[in-house]
């Protein structure tokens, strides 16, 4: 209501003038701004010699030349589901980076969605060249109908006989996959007591307690006793889009040995039915073991902090970082001031026009730590706020300019480039959770678009705080429905390479080329006292009065795993002054002068 | 003062920037409603700051804040952007439309809506507006409906806000006869906090409603049917574009028939004489 005012003399006098001038002015001010806006996506034909010397790096993508042929495929489900299957069958695209075969080169696993579709297992043959063997080893025909299809897969030595198994979460019967010497794998599922179903879209490796053996933990999306493909009523949807909490429970796996796990995530504190889509575990606070950041969709974020092994306390709110309720989507930490701490990207949704949610960064705040530790959202200001739709994102140090950098796929229905769905999106978005839950009151979708067709972001560090997006100037030019970004040095070149899953899309192979003359310092762990894939080991690299940290990650992103190999850049410095390594076991170890360009293969000493 | 201008020793013209501080506390502290307060901060200093500023200027008096406090907490609230400036021009703009789109001596656009559909249209890649609900339970929005009915009560606007939802509500019934989609998707909009601001603090707005209590309810009912259609084309911001065509269209017609109505009889007496 606007109430009382002075009434303006009648005639127009200066003063008047002057008022007519700011109100143009002011109406005149978006247009300008556009004008000068620093932090509008760069644009221009990417073209691999100007985006070298501009940018450092160029993309190229080479998934036919090398020899991935890959298509995702969504599940169809329930019927009841029809008029919105889109929108419900909109993840599943995940790749997982694992050198399975120990031939010191990195393999690529990828989930496939759709009811009897196969999962891949893309074997580096060296010289950039892959092929599939998943059929082969026994990982190809794990979406059979009735147990349920793929979400995402991690891979983590559970039983530390220096091969890398696999976990398999689905919207369905989860699945644990023995490696056998590289050869094959074998299901042992029911040997190590996993639940019977799950409707699960993240899960991480971790060893939460440092007793030297990998736990897991599995978040749950829609809830367990929901079996997608035989509803009972269309009541499954979120109670809210913004305060849900009638989704998936959450599971904490304590390895017991013996390939046996022991369910116990009740006693150790974590309890939550948020609709959980990406996990990422690190030590956040420097204690030793590992915290664990959960990004929940329709709601806050969680942080369950380490109780030194003990269980877990959940510290969102206390934090700050469960506080504002978004769309979280991926969770991936990363050290992008060179300062040792790590911060925390979360992505959410944004549609210009439409929705303003944004993209979080969670940095410490300076002077806190430890228990007291509390984050501020720093995305705005490093401009890596505005993803669109965005899904998985991962930091590494793309240019090897001494800095991490950070890719961020996105879009989330791309169908008919002329409608779209926001507008009945809105109106179940925005209602009570009698309205949201029921999946019989959302709009059918008719083959419109929702978040579709959106380019990709790849943010280039400036070193000063702030990043650059260059993505259609570096070579990433697609505008799939990107769920899954994982990064990788395939070539052991000191190059990290990314590999996308998209929605309903190819599987893209992202070769990079970095502009000569920056060196780089890889490390390759192996646990002996702490678990074998060194999961948790957290180095730090000490050069030119810069030191970068970074943290052996058992997943990360959306649906997603990098390589164990750690990757550092290190710019124009050509020597590195030590290298202090903390293994998840509690060992320090401490490496002086290491050779820079070369990956150094390094097991925790006894 | 008569015995409706106060209540609780308040002065009824305080009550709606109370209402809306109370929803923007509870909503903060509870929902986690605003990105941060220094953008709703700035846009209220703004639009503040804009009104001494323009009133001196023109007038050659300060004049009350009120109005201007509750331009300003709405855009606050009402807005979504990454950036600051949006906060602070979308305010500024709301204040200075008073001093400008005037047509004898009235405004005729509500200043806030007519500074977010500026915005809207001006910046669409820059904002967007409030999506956020109150929890997921039923009991924060019926408290703000409950509280907001009083007030608007208090300054007798209710039968505005009772116009517009009723019609709101029977025309979501004739939307889910037109697409087929279920009724509770239709009318749920009207169950989120946007819609609460919108029918309790800018289709009340005494000085862009016209003055009898007919025409007033003939107007909220013709927003909402205007609204039907642009919902019916699918547009998300349909109501706050209704108020910005239907508002200035129904002040004009009122200006003009009040004019015709005080001519008429000058022309009367004077040609008796």
């Amino acid at each position: 209501m606007e109430l009382g005012q002075n009434q303006p003399p009648a005639g127009i006098k200066p003063a008047q003038v002057f008022v007519y001038c700011l109100f143009a002015a002011l109406l005149c001010t978006p247009l300008a701004y556009r004008h000068i806006d620093p932090r509008r996506s760069a644009s221009g034909a990417a073209v691999e010699k100007s985006a070298l010397a501009n940018y450092g790096l160029f993309l190229t993508e080479s998934s036919q030349a090398a020899g991935i042929h890959f298509q995702h495929t969504s599940p169809h489900l329930d019927a009841k589901l029809d008029h919105i299957k889109q929108e419900v069958a909109s993840m599943g695209a995940a790749v997982s980076i694992v050198d399975f075969d120990h031939d010191g080169l990195p393999d690529i696993y990828v989930t496939n969605s759709g009811e009897g579709s196969k999962n891949a297992l893309y074997r580096n043959l060296g010289g950039g060249k892959f092929e599939d063997v998943a059929a082969q080893v026994g990982l190809a025909d794990v979406n059979v109908e009735g147990t349920g299809v793929s979400m995402g897969a991690i891979w983590g030595d559970y039983d530390n006989d220096g091969y890398e198994d696999l976990f398999l979460y689905k919207w369905g019967k989860p699945e644990l996959y023995h490696n056998d010497g590289g050869k094959h794998f074998t299901r042992v599922t029911e040997q190590a007591g996993l639940p019977a179903w799950v409707n699960a879209n993240t899960a991480v490796w971790l060893d939460y307690d440092g007793d030297g053996k990998l736990d897991l933990f599995v978040g749950g999306y829609y809830d367990e006793h929901i079996d997608l493909w035989h509803l009972k009523d269309t009541k499954i949807m979120p109670l809210s889009f913004e305060y849900a909490e009638n989704g998936g429970r959450k599971y904490l796996f304590h390895n017991l040995g013996g390939g046996r796990f022991e369910e116990v995530s009740e006693k150790m504190g974590i309890s939550s039915r948020r609709w959980s889509l990406a996990a990422v575990a690190a030590d956040l606070r420097g204690t030793g073991y590992p915290d664990l950041f959960v990004a929940n969709d329709y709601g806050v974020s969680e942080l369950f902090l380490n109780d030194h092994g003990h269980g877990f306390h959940e510290a969102g709110r206390q934090t700050g970082v469960g506080y504002a309720p978004k769309s979280g989507m991926t969770a991936a930490v990363g050290d992008v001031l060179n300062d040792g701490r790590f911060g925390i990207y979360v992505s959410n949704i944004t549609e210009d026009g439409v929705l303003t949610q944004g993209n979080n960064f969670w940095m410490p705040k300076a002077g806190t730590s430890g228990d007291k530790i509390q984050y501020e959202n720093m995305a705005n200001a490093m401009g890596i706020e505005n993803g669109g739709w965005s899904f998985g994102a991962q930091f590494g140090d793309l240019n090897n300019d001494g800095l991490e950098d950070l890719y961020v796929v996105n879009g989330d229905i791309s169908l008919d480039r002329k409608q779209n769905y926001w507008y009945d999106f809105s109106k179940v978005a925005g209602g009570n959770k009698s309205i949201i839950s029921d999946a019989a009151n959302w709009p059918p979708l008719n083959g419109r678009s929702l978040g579709g067709y959106q380019q990709k972001k790849v943010w280039i560090n400036d070193g000063a705080g702030g990043f650059r997006e260059v993505a259609q100037l570096v070579g990433v030019t697609d505008v799939f429905d990107g769920r899954s970004v994982a990064l990788a040095d395939f070539e052991n070149r000191g190059v990290l390479d990314a590999v996308v899953a998209n929605q309903n899309g190819p599987l893209l192979y992202y070769r990079n080329s970095v502009a000569p003359g920056n060196n780089w310092i890889e490390f390759d762990l192996q646990g002996s006292k702490a678990n074998r894939s060194a999961i948790g080991a957290h180095v730090t690299v000490f050069w030119k009065n810069q030191k970068q940290a970074q943290e052996v990650s058992g997943g990360s992103g959306f649906c997603a795993q990098n390589q164990r190999t750690l990757h550092f850049g290190l710019g124009k410095a050509d020597g590195v002054e030590r290298v202090e390594i903390r293994w998840p076991s509690g060992k320090v170890q401490t490496l002086t002068g290491p050779a820079v360009n070369q990956i150094h293969k390094i097991e925790e000493p006894a | 003062m008569n015995r409706n201008s106060k209540l609780l020793g308040i002065d009824n013209r305080y009550l709606p920037p109370l209402l809306i501080t109370s929803i923007l506390l509870v909503g903060q502290l509870s929902f986690g409603l605003l990105e941060s307060f220094s953008r709703t901060a700035l846009a209220i200093a703004t639009a503040m700051a804009t009104e001494l500023i323009l009133s001196r200027l023109v007038t050659g008096k300060y004049a009350n804040l009120a109005s201007a406090y509750i331009s300003g907490i709405s855009v606050g609230i009402l807005l979504r952007s990454f950036d600051y400036w949006p906060y602070a021009v979308c305010s500024a703009l709301a204040i200075t439309s008073k001093y400008v789109l005037r047509w004898r001596g009235r405004h005729l656009w509500n200043p806030t809506n007519f500074s977010i559909v500026a915005m809207l249209i001006l910046a669409p890649d820059y904002i967007s507006t409030l999506s956020i609900q109150w929890g997921n339970t039923v009991w924060p929005m019926l408290i703000i409906w409950v509280l907001g009915a009083i007030i608007v009560w208090r300054v007798n606007r209710l039968h505005i806000t009772g116009t517009y939802v009723v019609s709101f509500i029977a025309l979501a019934f004739l939307r889910h006869l037109i697409t087929g989609h279920p009724f509770l998707a239709e009318v749920a909009p009207i169950t989120g906090p946007m819609y609460q601001l919108f029918i309790f603090f800018m289709i009340t707005d005494p000085k862009t409603t016209v003055k009898p209590i007919w025409g007033q309810c003939l107007v909220a009912f013709l927003v909402a049917v205007v609204e039907m259609g642009l919902r019916l084309e699918q547009s998300i911001y349909a109501p706050f574009y209704a108020l910005a065509i239907v508002g200035p269209i129904a002040n004009v017609i009122e200006i003009l028939w009040t004019s015709r109505a005080k001519v008429v009889p000058a022309q009367r007496v004077a040609a008796m004489a």
